[in-house]
């Protein structure tokens, strides 16, 4: 405080800033506002034209009938009505949901094991973290995706590898049981992100917590669950946080291994897989509005969830 | 295991104890990274096999080597792939300059100016990491599609000159936070106004924040395929995953071939990234938990 009072008259004052010292803070204030909004014009432009108007627009149609030819119609809650009869909307919620409840706690297990396991001053960490993070690199990619579609096929490497200790294979991708496991296989393949964060945050832990806990004679798996676990907690509700609103948004590996249909028999028929279909392949804007609108509400539920329940089990150190 | 365990734990085990517990750790990892590494290792020499090998001979040896899935992937669609490369390193190259351009702009705003909305302005952008882009498409499609830019790159581009991709605009903040104030005041004194501050004091020392942003921007931009998949719908647009989507749905037996060299090449670009940003890349997710 003292050296802003001091600062006019040690130095000349910016070439618009008034003489007047007094009067100094609130033009400043003025003159910042007026550069900040210059500053932000691109937000602002961005933040109406891509995120608040087209927010609005999508609760207005998701009331709507619109086929983007004709005008919207107005039609109530019949999309939402529409949903409740609505089998492959219940058959991409399901998918979903298994998708989540598998994927993301098995990828996470993985993620959180080989932290540990390369946590404890091993050498070559450098290695096996690229290693185990390059698949996380591509696991989105269209590339990869292709790659699955081929690996779990008919003549793919899974059952050419089953034939050679001499088990018969099966279509797993034409099995609408076994369709679904696949792309869970390649969502736990790409553990390598959270491995990373987690690695970051054991990182974290003093060794001198540790040293006590020997002190106090607790054998390896006391320290994990009493030291670790506890510790890693914020780590690992950020991660599952994150995954989880991933995996709700997975699109690009059901579109390619099923060939944008959601099959067999819609086993890979992911929730966003059904939005593109209803808006973008049968141009029904307005019901897939509705679906979008009830997807953010999930995911909004369920964060909220998230947080709620974290109280019990997510520690911050000082408290 | 858990006497042994115990024992070393209570105790600093001998030095050939140790050792063989290193061995075996690494051990299982290696096998453990070539399990993962595997389907990887197969695409790429799959994409050498001739094309009716790939499929009968699981092996990682192949008898004979071939180029020719390249040459006929490259030309599979009715343009050589060179056309949806050029599209995906403009569209990509675009996003960078975009999201470098827009989102540090805000940033700077944001975390060093003051004026009355600053909180409400921060507070909405924090709200908007976490919107489902799903509930956005569909009103962003319609109103591009009124200004008849589909099968334009403008859809894609446009967004990231808006610096509407939150998570950057927030990670450059934080980072700017870190900065000492006094080089803004020095600045000031020296009367630089914010635009000059921003450009020579701030700009140039947030360049971690800056290549983290790039870095990120590259590797989601080039693996993007919801986006143009539905803005391009024309051959000449496509981005190379459009284009290989396309390709699998012409796909026949004998295109497997073709399938994995064009895989593979698009992810040359991310490969090659890897091995020269890893350290950035890996220190990035890290600190951000940006994948």
């Amino acid at each position: 405080m003292l050296t802003q009072a001091e600062r006019p008259v040690e130095h000349p004052s910016p070439p618009d800033a008034p003489a007047a010292t007094g009067k100094r803070p609130a033009f400043h204030l003025t003159r910042q506002g007026r550069a900040a909004h210059v500053f932000l014009i691109p937000w602002l432009l961005g933040f109406l034209l891509i995120t608040a108007v087209p927010l609005f627009a999508s609760l207005y149609l998701a009331f709507t009938d619109y086929d983007i030819l004709n005008p919207p119609e107005w039609s109530g809650l019949e999309n939402f009505r529409r949903m409740v009869d609505d089998e492959q909307f219940w058959a991409s919620v399901k998918v979903t949901l298994v998708y989540v409840l598998v994927s993301v706690p098995l990828q996470l297990g993985f993620a959180l094991l080989l932290a540990l396991i390369l946590d404890r001053g091993l050498s070559g960490l450098a290695f096996y973290r690229s290693a185990f993070y390059l698949p996380s690199l591509l696991g989105t990619s269209v590339a990869i995706a292709i790659l699955w579609r081929e690996i779990f096929g008919d003549a793919g490497l899974i059952n050419k590898g089953l034939a050679l200790i001499g088990i018969e294979g099966e279509s797993w991708l034409q099995n609408p049981s076994t369709a679904l496991a696949t792309l869970i296989v390649l969502n736990v393949w790409t553990f390598g992100s959270p491995m990373v964060i987690f690695l970051a945050g054991l990182r974290q832990i003093p060794d001198e917590l540790y040293e006590a806990a020997r002190v106090d004679g607790a054998g390896v798996v006391r320290q994990f669950a009493h030291v670790t676990v506890p510790l890693l907690t914020p780590i690992i509700f950020f991660n599952l946080i994150l995954q989880t609103i991933g995996a709700f948004q997975t699109f690009t590996q059901a579109h390619i291994v099923s060939g944008g249909t959601g099959g067999p028999a819609n086993s890979t028929l992911f929730y966003t897989l059904y939005v593109y279909q209803q808006g973008f392949v049968a141009f029904d804007m307005g019901y897939a509005s509705a679906l979008a609108w009830v997807l953010m509400a999930a995911i909004g539920a369920i964060t909220a969830l998230h947080f709620l329940v974290s109280k019990y089990w997510v520690f911050y150190g000082d408290n | 295991m858990t006497t042994t365990t115990a024992a070393v734990i209570s105790s600093p085990p001998p030095v050939r104890q140790r050792r063989i517990r290193s061995a075996l750790k690494h051990t299982g990892l290696l096998v453990f990274v070539a399990f993962m590494v595997y389907p990887l290792v197969w695409m790429v020499v799959s994409a050498f096999k001739p094309a009716d090998q790939i499929l009968t001979d699981p092996g990682l040896i192949p008898n004979d080597l071939t180029l020719d899935n390249f040459k006929d992937g490259w030309h599979a669609l009715n343009r050589p792939f060179s056309v949806f490369f050029l599209n995906s390193l403009l569209v990509t190259l675009g996003s960078i300059a975009g999201n470098l351009f827009s989102c540090s702009l805000t940033a700077y705003a944001l975390a060093r100016l003051q004026f009355r909305m600053r909180k409400l302005y921060f507070a909405i952008t924090l709200a908007s990491v976490m919107l489902p882009f799903h509930v956005l498409v569909i009103p962003q499609y319609i109103f591009f599609s009124q200004f008849d830019l589909v099968n334009t790159y403008w859809p894609l581009l446009i967004p990231k000159f808006l610096a509407t991709d939150a998570f950057f605009v927030f990670l450059m903040v934080q980072f700017i936070r870190t900065l000492p104030r006094e080089l803004d005041r020095a600045a000031w004194i020296d009367g630089a106004g914010p635009f000059l501050t921003f450009w020579y004091v701030v700009l140039p020392l947030m360049r971690p924040a800056l290549v983290t942003t790039t870095i990120f921007t590259f590797i989601w931009t080039w693996n993007d395929f919801f986006v143009p998949l539905i803005y391009l719908t024309r051959t000449q647009v496509f981005t190379v995953p459009v284009a290989l989507n396309s390709m699998v749905d012409s796909e026949t037996q004998s295109g497997v071939g073709m399938l994995f060299a064009m895989s593979l090449l698009s992810l040359l670009p991310i490969l090659v990234f890897f091995a020269f940003a890893q350290k950035y890349l890996i220190r990035g997710i890290a600190t951000t938990g940006l994948k």
